[in-house]
């Protein structure tokens, strides 16, 4: 019987109470260890497709009579549009039609950053509609931009109000304490640089609109664009079928969506806006900048006893506050914690949330302060992690749903044994060492999410569930579950996503929560199939006969199944840990580092697919290296012209630039969550790549470093104090 | 209007000068497997073979081209490199994959058996944001598994 009830939900650390209406989820979780088909690596269902070519993304849609977009962006932190006349582009060869500031609110003559967008036409072409914004004239009022955090929280220039968060006593603690250690850490904006750029192709279609669309959240741009446009949500179809993509920025409509909407709205044809890689380094979103002021106080034998932080996030023109602060609240048992967080409003690209955000940027701070603590202890860095372990949720006094965070310390073991050999490797200018960092993160999904499942007389299965795969590898995923629970081959299994019009509503792919939330889903649609053809089997007086050949009798008649995500385990926490390793080598004389080696340990409850995770962490590892090492977005402090709008000023990591990654998952099922105890891997394996990294490089040279990225000039600067330093503890009386 | 040889069919291709092979591929004869992905030839995801060669189409005119041989992902979807990315898992997003298996075709066709720094070379030039640069390595290695 289908029951309401009020359970909580959480995407990237905020949650929300919603109504839900559930059905019996009476499936128990299959027993520890490799299945028959889940719990082994399995190859992509629909890696041939993407390999050959042949998938077709957003990008490489063409419809008949498809229009291309320009969009006129402010090329000013911070200026109004005194005049704009936009009439000038009509008139020139191929534009249909051209917009400007009042035509719709995401069009703006008030441009609070560069990138923002002003005007849009549409042509025949790409090279038609980008010709004719050239002869868009406008006069602008160019002011003087605000671009320091710091200061935004000097003048009072915030996005929200601060947010304090305390426990225990912050005061008595540092009081308590026996040694003291502060530092100030600022993390560089990075971005997300998914290759398909942000993008839509929108056609109005009777009395609704569809949407196509590059994107990690189908249903929420359905709500988005129904919302904005004033349409019925089921007016709205939004397809995605193949994604190149997201890490956080595609989870909204965006700019694009809208112009496009109004554009095809105007000329009666299908539109495309999509953005340059140069619009895309200015106007999709970024992690944005940090300074955080830090304090750990602790006793002489490593129990921590406070822990205080204040933070700035540099967020940008619009955003909102990503939790910088939730690594020093929930990492560690602490009884004294405090925090604040501003949330500077800046004459900058407004932020999106990117892979863990907030998360990767505390960690690094915390987790690098906490190594100076080890050190002035002379406590191992490890064992100063297990002292402070938190057997339950630290900041709310909740239970976890499960955390084997001790055993990913266990099996870290062994690569933090390395370190001796690695160091004993260092020479004269080469200096080697090995750093290691913990994560903690969210990851446990939530409800609602649905799916069917139909089996044909063939024995051959069909999950139908308007879910994206972003490359994530969710569709192999899914593939497995419902032939695990079909007891059929992974073969014989297809899943069917990336249309609202053509299945059930699905989770977002975003906060690791696409396989706790679908996979559940799947598992009672396909457990719900196979019953009713248990049933036929009985009827049959056949009960133990393979479902092929209960099903051969049913020609085209079909067995539908259907399923729902369960709720969360009410009163518990449930969330993502591990731990990683780093070993590097650090050229003392010019300031190269090279990142040699990474092992990943990660508890994530049960797998459902060794290889794709194993593919994922790598991909985390590489992308926290390049955040970590060569990847920032840099602008003139005095205009704040952004200077890095190329794939070739800004640095992403190439296959070059990657170490030796070991990958482990303790693969534990969660017993308290859903009828699968599987958490999400999206996320944790960016987290302590930074920490660790910079660990490793204080176990090299003694250097303090205190920003990311870690250039040359910051890991010289780090030496040089590191050497000053010595030399005042060598001349100290002792 | 140049005559070009597309995966050995030949072309004459109607087009205005300036338009790039990658535009010419894509919006002509509506071969979608090459990716655009920065337009300006800092990525590869735009990569085919031109005379053998890889090449970055988004950044190669078509007029330049009159008499060449261009070969794209769509003239390998049999070649063994192809089932080698997907059985290594050397893919996530798929949106670099065309490109970085026409770069891999274009090493193992010059070097059959290369080496981890030869990969690396070779491949450098082919940007992933998924990451799957570990795999992309392990399916170049044992492509003809």
């Amino acid at each position: 019987m289908a029951r309401l009830i009020r359970t909580e939900k959480e995407v990237e650390g905020r949650y929300e109470e919603v109504w839900l209406v559930v059905e019996e989820d009476a499936l128990d979780q299959w027993p520890q260890g490799p299945r028959e088909v889940v719990g082994r690596p399995a190859t992509r269902v629909d890696g041939f497709e993407r390999a050959r070519g042949e998938a077709v993304y957003t990008a490489d849609l063409q419809l008949n009579g498809m229009l291309h977009t320009a969009v006129l962006r402010s090329p000013h932190a911070h200026a109004q549009v005194r005049r704009i006349d936009v009439s000038k582009a009509l008139s020139l060869p191929g534009v249909h039609a051209a917009i400007g500031p009042g035509d719709i609110p995401q069009l703006t003559d008030h441009c609070g950053f560069q990138g923002a967008a002003v005007a849009a036409v549409c042509a025949d072409t790409f090279a038609q509609a980008r010709a004719a914004l050239r002869a868009i004239d406008v006069e602008w009022d160019v002011r003087e931009p605000l671009l320091d955090p710091d200061e935004a929280v000097r003048r009072g220039a915030l996005l929200a109000e601060p947010r304090v968060r305390e426990r225990g006593d912050f005061e008595r603690g540092l009081a308590e304490a026996d040694v003291v250690v502060t530092g100030e850490f600022r993390t560089g904006t990075v971005l997300h640089n998914s290759l398909e750029t942000h993008q839509a192709v929108v056609q109005w279609t009777g009395d609704g609109v569809d949407v196509h669309i590059s994107t990690q959240f189908i249903w929420g741009i359905r709500d988005e664009v129904s919302s904005e446009l004033g349409l019925p949500r089921d007016k709205v179809r939004v397809v995605c079928h193949y994604m190149g993509g997201g890490f956080g920025a595609k989870n909204d409509a965006g700019d694009y969506t809208f112009v496009a909407a109004e554009l095809a709205k105007r000329t009666g044809r299908p539109v495309r806006c999509a953005l340059t890689r140069r619009e895309e380094n200015l106007a999709a979103g970024n992690r944005n900048a940090t300074v955080q002021r830090l304090t750990i106080g602790a006793t002489s034998d490593g129990k921590l006893t406070a822990l205080g932080g204040d933070y700035v996030n540099a967020v940008g023109w619009d955003g909102w506050l990503a939790p910088t602060d939730g690594p020093l609240h929930m990492l560690y048992a602490c009884p004294n914690v405090r925090s604040t967080l501003y949330g500077a409003k800046l004459n900058t690209p407004p932020m999106k949330a990117f892979r863990a955000p907030g998360f990767v940027e505390g960690t690094f701070g915390l987790e690098t302060l906490l190594d100076e603590l080890a050190a002035k202890l002379d406590l191992d860095p490890l064992e100063l992690r297990r002292l402070n372990h938190a057997d339950r949720d630290a900041s709310d006094d909740r239970p976890y749903s499960s955390k084997n965070l001790l055993e990913c310390y266990r099996r870290a073991q062994a690569h933090w044994d390395r370190r001796h050999d690695v160091r004993s490797r260092s020479t004269d200018t080469v200096k080697r060492g090995v750093g290691t960092a913990s994560q903690i993160w969210y990851g446990g999904g939530g409800p609602p999410s649905y799916a069917w499942v139909r089996v044909g007389s063939d024995a051959r299965a069909t999950v139908v569930t308007a879910m994206q795969d972003i490359g994530t590898g969710t569709k192999t995923a899914m593939a497995q579950i419902a032939a695990e629970e079909l007891g059929i081959p992974l073969e014989h299994v297809t899943v069917s996503v990336g249309d609202s019009a053509r299945g059930p509503y699905a989770s977002i792919s975003a906060g690791s929560s696409t396989t706790p939330s679908m996979g559940p889903a799947v598992r009672a649609a396909a457990a719900d199939a196979r019953r009713q053809i248990d049933e036929i089997a009985e009827q049959r007086g056949t009960p133990d006969a393979p479902i092929e050949e209960v099903v051969s009798l049913l020609e085209d008649a079909q067995i539908l199944g259907r399923g729902a995500r369960g709720p969360n385990p009410t009163g518990m926490q449930v969330l993502t840990f591990g731990v990683h390793v780093a070993e590097v080598a650090v050229d003392v004389e010019t300031g190269e580092i090279w990142v040699d080696r990474v092992a990943a340990i990660h508890d994530v409850g049960r797998v459902i697919n060794p290889l794709g995770a194993s593919s994922q962490i790598e991909g985390g590892v590489i992308q926290g290296i390049g955040h970590t090492l060569s990847e920032e977005r840099l602008f003139d402090p005095r205009t704040g012209a952004i200077l890095t709008t190329t794939l070739d000023a800004y640095r992403l990591p190439t296959i070059a630039d990657v170490p030796e990654i070991v990958t482990e998952l303790v693969d534990v099922p969660d017993e308290h969550l859903t009828n699968l105890g599987s958490k999400g891997l999206g996320e944790p394996p960016i987290v302590p790549v930074a920490a660790a990294i910079a660990n490793a490089i204080r176990d090299a040279t003694g250097a303090e470093v205190r920003q990311l990225p870690i250039t040359r000039e910051e890991l010289l600067r780090a030496l040089h104090e590191a050497a000053e330093r010595d030399r005042r503890g060598a001349a100290a009386p002792v | 209007m140049p005559s070009v040889e597309v995966n050995g069919h030949p072309y004459d291709v109607e087009a205005a000068v300036g338009t790039t092979l990658a535009e010419a591929l894509r919006d002509e004869l509506r071969l979608t497997g090459t990716k655009i992905a920065c337009a300006e030839g800092h990525c590869g995801a735009c990569t085919v073979l031109v005379d053998g060669t890889p090449a970055l189409s988004c950044i190669t005119l078509l007029h330049a081209l009159d008499g060449a041989r261009v070969t794209t992902i769509e003239g390998l979807r049999d070649h063994p490199m192809v089932a080698s990315f997907v059985r290594a898992d050397a893919l996530q997003c798929g949106f670099c994959t065309p490109g970085q298996i026409v770069s891999a075709v274009a090493l193992v066709e010059a070097t059959p058996d290369p080496t981890s720094d030869e990969i690396r070379h070779a491949m450098a030039g082919n940007l992933c944001r998924c990451g799957a640069y570990p795999k992309i390595e392990e399916a170049i290695r044992t492509w003809r598994d």
